[in-house]
């Protein structure tokens, strides 16, 4: 058969820890159908052997779901952020070059550290505070066409492809990105996280927040779960427009 | 509290855009386009923006700070991008990088002009319709002319598209195309008026005769 010969190459962006210098290693691996470049990951892991024929380290990646909701494999392939799980290898032009994303500190090879997402999520505070000491009882009811928009706001896996797309995003910048913002319209939206909405707007008033987006729009047309993080962050313009006023002249500001 | 200094000033700087740069962009434009009336016509017209009542307290208040401001702030948000159009070359990220690129030409434009006219001006040099033809006297000014204010009304008109998002007035995806097409037309409507006014000072003479058209 023909296709015992055929081989998938790739070009894979390297870095042995946090601290050392990047390199390029070429692999060859034997081809199969329906690869994904995760399966191809796993080829060059159980037979760690480059495209010169000599033995090397095992490329270290990230993965966890395997079906793009957990946002953990998220690197260049071909230049582009995206999930390695569901780029498949018959539609990707050939040699196939994996980076791991530019914004996030790597930790080895593609592996990178998406600490500075989940850091702004604490910041903008992107939970409803629930606990007391008692049973509050059930809260206020959403209407259904809010839980509609509001659900699509959910699906956002902090994946890091929206913070890798942004131009505005970057070591010059400590712009906190789209994702942390679009979970603030998600969590004002719901009945009970909105008693929480002047604090939640207000973080985001604060250094590298909201107004540090400069409309380059890039999140939405990357973003794998296809959130319209643009919409949220116009919408929070407005809620922030009110609410800087509200803290300025308003009397309830503490 | 988180400091929200950074968040006003930035609010500011998309406000000084629009409330008076972009308002006092139009109007001088305006007063230019009488030099395609006639050499008598924008003389008279310059003469009475230069008799406004207050006039350094307006030149002062509505041009040169806030200009100022929103040269100097801008530049700061310039040199904080990373623009990367090669990998994500999408409409609106485009027009990131061009607001960019147009705002540091304007910037180099605004500030050579106002050095040829309005500090001239403030050394005894007489702004009228002649300084115009002197300025414009050859092709190199000329293009310098046409490049610098093309640059400003892109700048202006895109800025004027960001306005409407930063301050949460265009939301939905469809308002925001719509918004792109109204500033489009903007930049277009606007360039006829700063171009033409440029070539009234070039040209006067088919001006002239272009006034007596019954079209224009």
């Amino acid at each position: 058969m023909a296709e015992e010969n055929k081989v998938i190459q790739f070009i894979i962006k390297r870095q042995d820890d946090p601290d050392s210098a990047a390199y390029d290693e070429k692999f060859e691996i034997p081809y199969r159908p329906n690869m994904n470049v995760i399966s191809a990951l796993m080829e060059i892991r159980r037979n760690p052997v480059n495209s010169k024929g000599e033995a090397t380290t095992p490329v270290a990646w990230e993965m966890n779901c395997l079906e793009e909701v957990c946002g953990a494999c998220s690197m260049l392939i071909n230049g582009k952020p995206r999930q390695s799980c569901t780029a498949l290898v018959d539609q990707l032009e050939q040699p196939i070059r994996l980076e791991p994303m530019a914004t996030f500190p790597v930790v080895r090879d593609l592996q990178v550290d998406r600490s500075r997402m989940f850091d702004a999520l604490k910041k903008v505070k992107a939970w409803i505070p629930i606990d007391g000491t008692y049973d509050l009882g059930p809260g206020p009811r959403m209407p259904e066409s809010k839980r509609q928009w509001a659900y699509e706001l959910s699906k956002c896996m902090t994946c890091g492809v929206c913070l890798e797309a942004c131009p505005n995003v970057n070591d010059n910048s400590d712009f906190i990105g789209p994702a942390a913002l679009s979970q603030v319209r998600l969590f004002n939206a719901h009945p009970t996280g909105e008693m929480n909405k002047a604090e939640r707007l207000t973080s985001l008033m604060g250094d590298g927040g909201l107004a540090s987006c400069g409309n380059s729009q890039n999140c939405v047309q990357s973003c794998p779960k296809g959130i319209p993080l643009t919409t949220s962050i116009a919408a929070l313009n407005r809620d922030t427009s009110l609410q800087s006023f509200r803290n300025f002249f308003g009397s309830d500001a503490q | 509290m988180a400091d929200t200094r950074d968040f006003a000033l930035r609010r500011l700087h998309s406000l000084l855009g629009v409330i008076p740069i972009g308002l006092y962009l139009i109007q001088h434009l305006t007063v230019n386009h009488f030099a395609t009336r006639g050499r008598e016509s924008f003389d008279a017209a310059a003469h009475f923006m230069e008799t406004l009542p207050y006039r350094y307290f307006l030149e002062i208040f509505v041009i040169f700070l806030p200009i100022i401001f929103h040269a100097v702030f801008g530049l700061y948000i310039t040199f904080q991008a990373r623009n990367n159009v090669s990998r994500y070359g999408y409409f609106r990220n485009w027009m990131f990088l061009l607001q960019r690129v147009t705002g540091i030409i304007t910037l180099i434009f605004i500030s050579w002009h106002v050095w040829e006219t309005r500090v001239q001006a403030a050394f005894g040099a007489k702004v009228n319709f002649t300084m115009m033809e002197e300025i414009l006297d050859n092709p190199f000014m000329i293009g310098f002319y046409v490049v610098g204010v093309l640059s400003t009304i892109f700048h202006f008109s895109n800025g004027l598209w960001s306005f409407l998002v930063t301050w949460g007035i265009v939301q939905s995806p469809r308002s925001q195309r719509i918004a792109t097409f109204v500033t489009i037309g903007i930049f277009f409507a606007v360039s006829i008026v700063g171009m033409r006014a440029i070539f009234a000072f070039v040209n006067p003479e088919w001006f002239a005769f272009a006034t007596n058209l019954p079209i224009l």
